[in-house]
């Protein structure tokens, strides 16, 4: 009975999606209540970034190791907006993702010029170009101390308790996610899986294919901009962290993690990477004598689990799980691909 | 004059590095289609490989020389039996995601074990001093690097280009399918490969570990600058990759000299020049970079 129902239920997929819809939203907005309030301001932060990040390796097949560029200019862009004008953060966050669509312009141009490993190589070193220069231009950024001190400016309002930032910047953070959905649900974002199936193909159709792969690196590269800019906000600080390839390859964990391609997948990927890493770095993780306290060591090992065992991720676990429930085919040309590998041409079959 | 023949010296000897680096990057990417992140990694390893044989067992460079590539050759061939194999069949990014972890996890492995800074490391027995070598002075310990990794690099060659077991592995690597029809088990030759250019890594780091501070992170922006050498030499290219390695070292400082706030980012410079010019690198083939 119960199953029938459920059969039922599952078989509109429009309500379906709504109540998926509505119970995102409220864990949004319930976040701040069950978990400590700037950590669920990171979780937000991160999960705008691995989405971002999902625009590009789930939907377009380009791995870019390289975004902490663009979170980490964001993050400087919009503490030097918000001190030295006083503007509004939201002001400051929007400064901060204009900018680091600039930046992206011309990284862009450069990394489609390669493709597959080699675009993830390319993007990893520019972003570490960025780095150094972050590093260097000490009169903007403080260097290795970093910018401290960047204000919550909201017309006057106090939002110095974290509970109230929350409030304040989860708005910010929803409008990134709904451009990244409708990017997705467009024509465009169509194009965009056409051209991770097959860019040969799409290339003959007609398509632009590497103005298209320009297009949504600097989308994805403004979405991650209002994501550094809000965390930088959040913090009240940005460092060369930021910009480090550790962070880019953060973002990317949390992508695998939820799940590639499945867009939503990536704030659970986020979710739970935030989460563990302020475990470890409150109270540690004691096995035997072992007393882990460096979040690198948990971060890889997660990355060698899922890599090598999870490759769907959460959401595209539980998307297959379902799917197979249902006796509904795998879609194979859709958002919800469950696996890169099983759509990119395996490049020459080695032994 | 003389000033900048030591100027090019010196970036001939950090070249020295980014060759060898770039040199088993390229081998193993050649062979398994693999891009190796954890690299530098293996290289801090091998610095502080011989920085643990000298206080644990006092054993001193000379032994480290050849123990520690071993030891690590070994390890890196296990690394493939156990790890890297499963993936090869998929795209070449979980690989990269893989061995990004792993470098994760070395590094802070050797970061709860010693700590963040550097350890020391004495000079080898005999190489102490410096060398006139003509025009000026200098260290003895930093030509002896400079040959050696020269002398390790035309070894790699000799090996590839001039033996019937680098036929094979150039055979290999450019028709797996061909080379396997031929009768030859293509299979057998994977796990050396990924272990040769593992112990190359770790040849580099025990020639660094004299020269420069032994440390959990002394890898983690080496390697970034070794990929950005390997794209513009040109990955799987093995002679474009040492050629590109000396060539970053040597451009990095004398941009030191003549442009010092250009000097980190010189070699991003070159890099976004050579996309534009040759995305498949200077020495590559064009069907590489796919």
């Amino acid at each position: 009975m119960t199953a029938l129902a459920f059969r039922k239920l599952a078989a509109m997929p429009r309500l379906w999606r709504l109540v998926g819809l509505l119970a995102g939203l409220l864990i949004a907005l319930a976040l701040p209540w069950f978990i400590y309030p700037p950590v669920a301001m990171d979780i937000i932060a991160w999960a705008l970034f691995a989405v971002a990040l999902d625009l590009l390796l789930g939907f377009t097949g380009l791995l870019s190791f390289g975004h902490a560029a663009f979170w980490g200019s964001a993050a400087y862009t919009a503490g030097v907006i918000a001190i030295k004008t006083g503007a509004p953060f939201p002001v400051a966050i929007l400064g901060a993702a204009v900018v680091a669509m600039v930046l992206a312009v011309p990284i862009a141009l450069l990394a489609v010029r390669s493709t597959g490993i080699y675009f993830a190589m390319v993007t990893l070193a520019f972003a570490q170009m960025v780095y150094y220069v972050a590093n260097q231009w000490r009169s903007l950024t403080g260097g290795e101390n970093g910018l401290q001190g960047i204000p919550k400016n909201l017309f006057g309002l106090d939002l110095s308790d974290p509970f109230y930032f929350y409030y304040a910047g989860l708005p910010i953070a929803l409008i990134g996610l709904l451009i990244a959905w409708r990017v997705v649900h467009s024509p465009f974002g169509r194009v965009l899986v056409a051209i991770r199936e097959n860019p040969a193909r799409s290339r003959s159709l007609g398509y632009p294919v590497d103005r298209y792969k320009v297009m949504i690196f600097v989308i994805s590269a403004g979405l991650s901009g209002l994501a550094g800019g809000l965390y930088a906000v959040s913090h009240g600080f940005a460092s060369l962290q930021e910009v480090y390839w550790t962070t880019s390859g953060k973002v990317v964990i949390m992508t695998v993690l939820g799940g590639i391609g499945t867009l939503w997948g990536s704030t659970i990927g986020a979710a739970l990477i935030v989460e563990v890493e302020d475990y470890v770095a409150t109270s540690g993780i004691h096995i035997g004598p072992l007393n882990i306290t460096g979040p690198g060591l948990i971060a890889g090992l997660i990355f060698v689990v899922v890599v090598l065992l999870f490759r769907r991720g959460v959401w595209g676990t539980v998307a297959h799980l379902l799917r197979r429930r249902r006796d509904v085919p795998e879609p194979h040309l859709s958002g919800t691909a469950p696996d890169v590998a099983e759509h990119e041409p395996a490049v020459a079959q080695k032994p | 004059m003389s000033e900048l023949l030591q100027h090019a010296f010196n970036g001939l000897v950090n070249g020295s590095f980014y060759a060898l680096l770039a040199l088993g990057l390229s081998v193993i990417f050649g062979m398994l289609g693999v891009v190796n992140f954890a690299h530098g990694a293996f290289y801090m390893l091998g610095a502080f490989g011989a920085f643990i044989l000298l206080s644990e067992a006092n054993l001193g460079f000379w032994p480290a020389l050849v123990i520690v590539p071993l030891v690590l050759g070994g390890l890196g061939m296990g690394l493939e039996r156990v790890l890297v194999r499963r993936l090869v069949a998929l795209d070449p990014l979980y690989n990269f995601l893989l061995t990004f972890g792993l470098t994760l996890i070395l590094q802070d492995l050797l970061r709860m074990k010693y700590g963040s800074q550097a350890q020391p490391y004495p000079q080898p027995a005999g190489l102490g001093g410096s060398l006139n070598l003509g025009l000026f002075d200098y260290p003895a310990y930093q030509v002896f690097v400079l040959g050696f990794s020269v002398l390790v690099s035309l070894g790699a060659w000799l090996l590839l280009a001039r033996t019937r077991i680098g036929m094979i592995v150039r055979a290999a690597t450019e028709r797996p399918e061909l080379t396997r029809a031929l009768g030859i088990n293509v299979g057998r030759w994977i796990s050396p490969v990924f272990g040769v250019g593992i112990a190359l890594a770790g040849l580099s780091g025990v020639l660094a570990a004299p020269m420069r501070a032994v440390s959990p992170l002394m890898g983690a922006d080496l390697i970034i600058l070794v990929f950005a050498v390997v794209v513009i030499g040109g990955l799987g290219s093995i002679f474009g990759s040492v050629a590109a390695g000396f060539l970053i070292g040597m451009l990095q400082a004398l941009g030191n000299v003549y442009v010092p706030g250009l000097a980190t980012t010189s070699v991003f410079i070159v890099m976004a020049i050579v996309l534009l010019w040759r995305p498949a690198g200077l020495f590559g083939r064009e069907e590489t970079a796919v």
